[in-house]
């Protein structure tokens, strides 16, 4: 196989090569053998993600082969019209998003989208959006408040683009806005960070009502290699960083920023698109029932209380007894 | 005891903010580093740290810069005593806890960003300020919620808010939670918006990162300095990004005006007089 391939992955990946080669030469002999190092494959494979350190999940949040937004679309929605521009300056293609249907609702997906291999990835700016991008989503959200459509977004982006143009143009001032428009969206707002969550760049698609991520994704104020560079001085303590940062998905659930962690399918969701994305689908559909139920109003002052709560600081004048760790809560004048 | 010091303090060499230009010990001159001359101390402070040779606009503590803009002696702090709690036990070459103290001590400020209550030509406002001396001004959790809460207390007060920024961003040391604090002060700041007061927001040298990708470039008004380095991505992961050298005089302020991303530049001299007019204009 040609494709690529994560350096702990080879353990397994040399098993399924020499599975398929016995396949190839078929005949019911081998059947028991190929049984024998299946089993072996999947216990190898559960193994070494059980204890994946933090640096790995890294790699498999940008593993080439990953999932984009656009295979999680069609898999999960229906008729998808992509819209596109910010009516301002230009389409910027590593920000995809349009009207769609999810079973019958009628929602609005905007998704970052990178893409597969050099030819691609310079038209989707590897994901990076520039601020016309942002101002597509903000766009294409308003629109759906106008047509009273749940918005579902996709988050998978290293960051904002750092370019002579997006700063030109505002990349600050593009994300600003968003954050800002999203807290007052009246429709129910879900995203899932299906890669890299990639500081305010993947914000800017993520204040939202609920926020899932994928099992071996990271969500991180900085990529660990920019971390790394500042606070040790060398990028290649990137593993470092990634560890000091807690990024995974399961860490954010413990820090109290995600809701949920949704399950990938063995060995990442690279391996079986498919299940994952029903995996997805499953959730998405629960939280906006449950998101559906609840009028505007109490939508929004969730949403803004839920990121109100976000930090934790002393305050030894306002505790006086505990002097300890106590979740910042909002002042009562 | 030196004979002159560098008129910019970074964030490592930072002297003491609350003895600046009082402390015995201090250096009488001082090397401007807009025209390399050696100036009198005296002269520079009181001419609110604006060199008088070249114009150059030095940094400002948080107070003084508070203390330069409100009424004289009405200055009321808020939650002058939060502090950060080292929520992931983050740890580099130093622990983050370790790290917090010494700054703390050599700023004598709980953390990067100071605000209160007071009066500007006589009418109530909220104010806040960066601390750029306190680890280059970088917004963890303690300045989160310190902004959430000017931006609540002018809301239910009713009056005007204005912001001073001066940071590199998001403090990496409180990782997610330091991004979210972008959420959290756009969520508060929105919510002001309801009562119809004005929020001026002011942009010192520098404001990136994170603080320029949230409140500091939603302004009602956009304020910057004259020369103030503002923009989303740091000038050296740009150039790697694109490889080839910046333009002169980008991500500086009157860049940003050229670009339409700011209302005015104002020198430091005429910010004062600039804002009563701006609140009497906007406000009420
Ligand atoms: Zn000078």
């Amino acid at each position: 196989m040609a494709l690529a391939t994560l350096p702990f992955e080879k353990p397994v990946a040399e098993l399924d090569h020499r599975i398929a080669e016995l396949r190839r030469m078929g005949g019911p002999r081998l059947e028991n053998q190929i049984r024998a190092l299946e089993d072996k494959a999947e216990a190898l494979r559960d193994h070494i993600f059980s204890r994946l350190t933090r640096w790995q999940m890294v790699q498999l949040s940008r593993h080439p082969r990953r999932p984009y937004s656009l295979d999680y679309i069609s898999r999960i929605f229906t008729d998808f019209q992509e819209f596109h521009g910010d009516r301002r300056f230009a389409d910027d293609e590593s920000i995809v998003a349009g009207f769609a249907r999810l079973d019958d609702v009628r929602v609005m997906v905007i998704g970052q989208q990178k893409g597969r291999g050099t030819k691609e990835n310079l038209r989707r700016n590897f994901g990076m959006p520039r601020p016309e991008g942002y101002r597509k989503a903000l766009r294409l959200m308003k629109l759906a408040e106008r047509f009273d459509r749940p918005i579902i977004t996709f988050i998978d982006t290293p960051g904002a683009y750092p370019g002579i143009g997006a700063e030109e143009r505002g990349q600050s001032q593009a994300i600003a806005e968003n954050l800002e428009e999203m807290m007052k969206l009246r429709v129910p707002v879900i995203s899932t960070v299906i890669g890299e969550g990639g500081s305010g760049g993947a914000l800017a698609l993520g204040v939202t009502d609920r926020i899932n991520m994928l099992r071996y994704t990271t969500y991180s104020v900085i990529t660990p290699e920019g971390c790394a560079s500042i606070l040790w001085r060398d990028a290649a303590n990137a593993d470092k960083a990634a560890e000091a940062m807690r990024l995974t998905a399961p860490d954010l659930v413990k820090l109290g920023i995600i809701d949920e962690v949704i399950d990938e399918a063995r060995g990442g969701a690279h391996r079986d698109p498919g299940l994952t994305a029903a995996n997805v689908e499953r959730v998405i559909n629960r939280q906006l029932d449950q998101l559906l139920s609840m009028d505007a109003e109490t939508r929004i002052a969730d949403r803004r209380a839920k990121y109100r709560a976000m930090g934790v600081a002393l305050e030894p004048t306002r505790e006086p007894e505990e002097r300890a760790r106590a979740r910042t809560r909002r002042r009562t004048r | 005891m030196t004979w002159y010091a560098r008129s910019d303090t970074g964030p490592r060499k930072a002297r003491p903010e609350k003895t600046q230009g009082a402390a015995p010990t201090e250096s009488l001159w001082l090397r401007c580093e807009g025209c390399d001359e050696v100036i009198l101390r005296r002269e520079v402070e009181k001419n609110l740290r604006v060199c008088p040779r070249c114009n150059h606009h030095m940094r400002l503590t948080g107070r003084e810069r508070i203390a330069a803009t409100l009424d004289e002696g009405t200055f009321e702090e808020r939650d002058a005593d939060m502090e950060s709690d080292d929520p992931l036990s983050f740890k580099d070459s130093k622990r983050y806890r370790d790290r917090v103290k010494s700054t703390q001590k050599a700023t004598g400020e709980k953390d990067a960003f100071v605000w209160g209550y007071g009066s500007l030509g006589g009418k109530p406002v909220a104010v806040g300020a960066f601390v750029f001396a306190f680890q280059g001004g970088s917004m963890g959790s303690v300045v989160g919620e310190k902004i959430a809460r000017m931006y609540d207390g002018a809301r239910e007060e009713r009056i005007p808010c204005i912001l001073f920024s001066a940071s590199g961003g998001a403090r990496m040391q409180e990782g997610i939670l330091s991004l979210m604090q972008m959420a959290k002060t756009c969520g508060a700041l929105a919510h002001f918006r309801e009562v119809k007061q004005p929020y001026i927001s002011v942009l010192t040298d520098p404001t990136t990162g994170g603080v320029a990708a949230s409140f500091s470039m939603l302004g009602d008004v956009i304020i910057a300095e004259p020369k103030a380095l503002v923009g989303f991505a740091g000038a050296r992961v740009i150039e790697q990004t694109i490889r080839q050298k910046l333009p002169e005089g980008f991500q500086r302020a009157e860049f940003l005006l050229t670009h339409g991303m700011v209302d005015m530049v104002v020198p430091r001299g005429e910010l004062r007089d600039k804002l009563v007019t701006l609140i009497d204009l906007m406000a009420g």
